[in-house]
């Protein structure tokens, strides 16, 4: 592996993005924007946003990042530059970091954006810490990257890939405490919400827990995100039979 | 450079079956260095595949590729096979310069050699522009660009001149003469038989099957005909 080529190539996919504005803007403003209509939503009820807002900061990034990752990493074995690099002195683990850094760097800059406008205008008033919170949204993005990454290998096709999001997301959305509270799931999906990575974003956000607590669930996260990574990376082929 | 007594490729009865299809069947042949070979026949006979077996991205079923004394797609290899595939497999989303100067970095070549490179291919005045703007032959052209990075001592060309007009055809295959003429192996594939002419040798593929495999002079010699058009029917009809 080699720090030179994995950097090389996440400036690459940041210069490919930085080429598609509309791409980028959607990227860093649509959850900015989401959260805020949701704090305007709930102007009548006050404290719910307290509540609800920064569970989504968690989820959010996970979601856009899967979504980015598994159309722009299908192309690149679509189009022929994969295999190409695959004919040069690049590792898999080098293609592998430097997405996942690329990507984990845009989520922070997200989750700072949001975070920084849900604490000023939007009037949050969380007990969490800020910066616990930005932590969450960055691992959430690199989960969602590395979602991504594994799972562009079993789409074909880019539409396959967009596909991919309502089976893999939603299920973990309706389970992570967003719409019903974890403990109030019935036992045998309580116990697989539990081990779910949106769920240990959500339950990293919540406030008031033990430090052991926290430790456990970014745990969960990191576990997830290097799993997932080495799962993509297992399934970049150099040969193909 | 004299490399004469070295061999460039070393294929010994080569044979790729990819999902059940036979695509290859026992292809034997050696280069040396300084050859240039023409890669000819029909869409469907195997060419590509034989260029991706050499590269190592295509497994091989049985027999043997060795290219410069090592097995293809040993990792001593890469970097060291210039390869321009039939997709243009360069970043749509990226400007010229910028697909260059990262698979540049990739093989760690100077910024100097971006400068080269780009003037080989004449895409100096288009540095500036996004692959996807440009047309189907100026992206062919960034693909070789890619391709001649490092100048390495095996270049392996898949269709490089198709939808190119004539003049950028012939500029090309003055670089590859030239190329040649320093020692580089360079094998070409076209199913454009009249630029068979400008190749030192000729191999002619058809079902995954060697018909013929010698200069230019000998083909139109063995099939007494006088276009290489006639000569590969011939050929082929003579089977």
């Amino acid at each position: 592996m080699s720090l030179r080529r994995t950097l090389l190539t996440s400036r690459r996919i940041l210069e490919q993005l930085g080429h598609d504005p509309r791409t980028l803007a959607l990227l860093l403003f649509v959850p900015t924007a989401l959260v805020g209509l949701l704090a305007w939503s709930l102007t009548n009820d006050p404290g719910a946003f307290d509540l609800v807002g920064p569970k989504l900061l968690g989820v959010f990034p996970l979601i856009v990042m899967f979504l980015v990752t598994s159309v722009i990493t299908l192309r690149e074995r679509t189009v022929g530059t994969l295999e190409r690099l695959f004919t040069l002195p690049l590792t898999k683990a080098d293609f592998v970091a430097g997405y996942a850094i690329a990507f984990g760097a845009l989520a922070f800059v997200q989750s700072v954006l949001v975070s920084a406008l849900s604490y000023t205008w939007y009037g949050l008033a969380h007990q969490g810490v800020p910066w616990r919170i930005s932590l969450v949204a960055l691992c959430a993005g690199l989960l969602g990257t590395a979602f991504g990454l594994a799972l562009s290998a079993v789409a074909h096709t880019e539409f396959q890939a967009v596909q991919f999001m309502p089976a893999f997301i939603l299920p973990q959305l309706l389970l992570c405490g967003l719409v019903i509270p974890v403990r109030q799931l019935p036992s045998v999906l309580r116990a697989v919400a539990d081990v779910l990575p949106m769920t240990a974003a959500v339950h990293a956000i919540s406030p008031l827990q033990t430090n052991a607590y926290y430790v456990g669930q970014f745990a969960i996260m990191l576990t997830y995100i290097l799993v997932a990574l080495a799962v993509g990376g297992a399934t970049l082929r150099r040969v193909t039979k | 450079m004299d490399r004469s007594d070295q061999t460039t490729f070393e294929v010994s009865n080569l044979r790729v079956v990819r999902n059940g299809n036979e695509i290859l069947k026992s292809i034997s042949f050696q280069a040396a260095p300084g050859e240039l070979i023409g890669l000819l026949g029909p869409s469907g006979s195997g060419k590509s595949t034989l260029m991706r077996s050499l590269l190592g991205v295509q497994a091989i079923t049985g027999g043997s590729a060795r290219i410069m004394e090592s097995a293809a797609g040993s990792p001593t290899l890469r970097g060291r096979l210039g390869y321009m595939a039939q997709s243009s497999a360069v970043y749509l989303d990226l400007t010229v310069e910028e697909n260059i100067r990262y698979f540049a970095g990739v093989l760690v070549e100077p910024p100097s050699e971006v400068a080269r490179v780009m003037d080989v291919v004449a895409l100096t005045t288009f540095s500036r522009r996004l692959v996807s703007s440009l047309s189907g032959g100026e992206q062919a052209r960034v693909s070789l660009g890619v391709a001649l990075l490092g100048s390495p001592p095996v270049l392996i060309l898949d269709e490089p001149t198709v939808g190119l007009d004539p003049i950028l055809r012939r500029d090309l295959w003055r670089t590859f003469e030239g190329l040649a003429k320093m020692g580089v192996t360079v094998i070409v594939s076209s199913h454009v038989m009249d630029e068979a002419a400008r190749c030192t040798r000729l191999l002619l593929l058809r079902d995954g099957t060697l018909l013929f495999d010698g200069t230019p002079a000998s083909l139109l010699a063995a099939s007494k005909a006088t276009n290489y058009d006639d000569a590969f029917e011939r050929l082929i009809e003579g089977e």
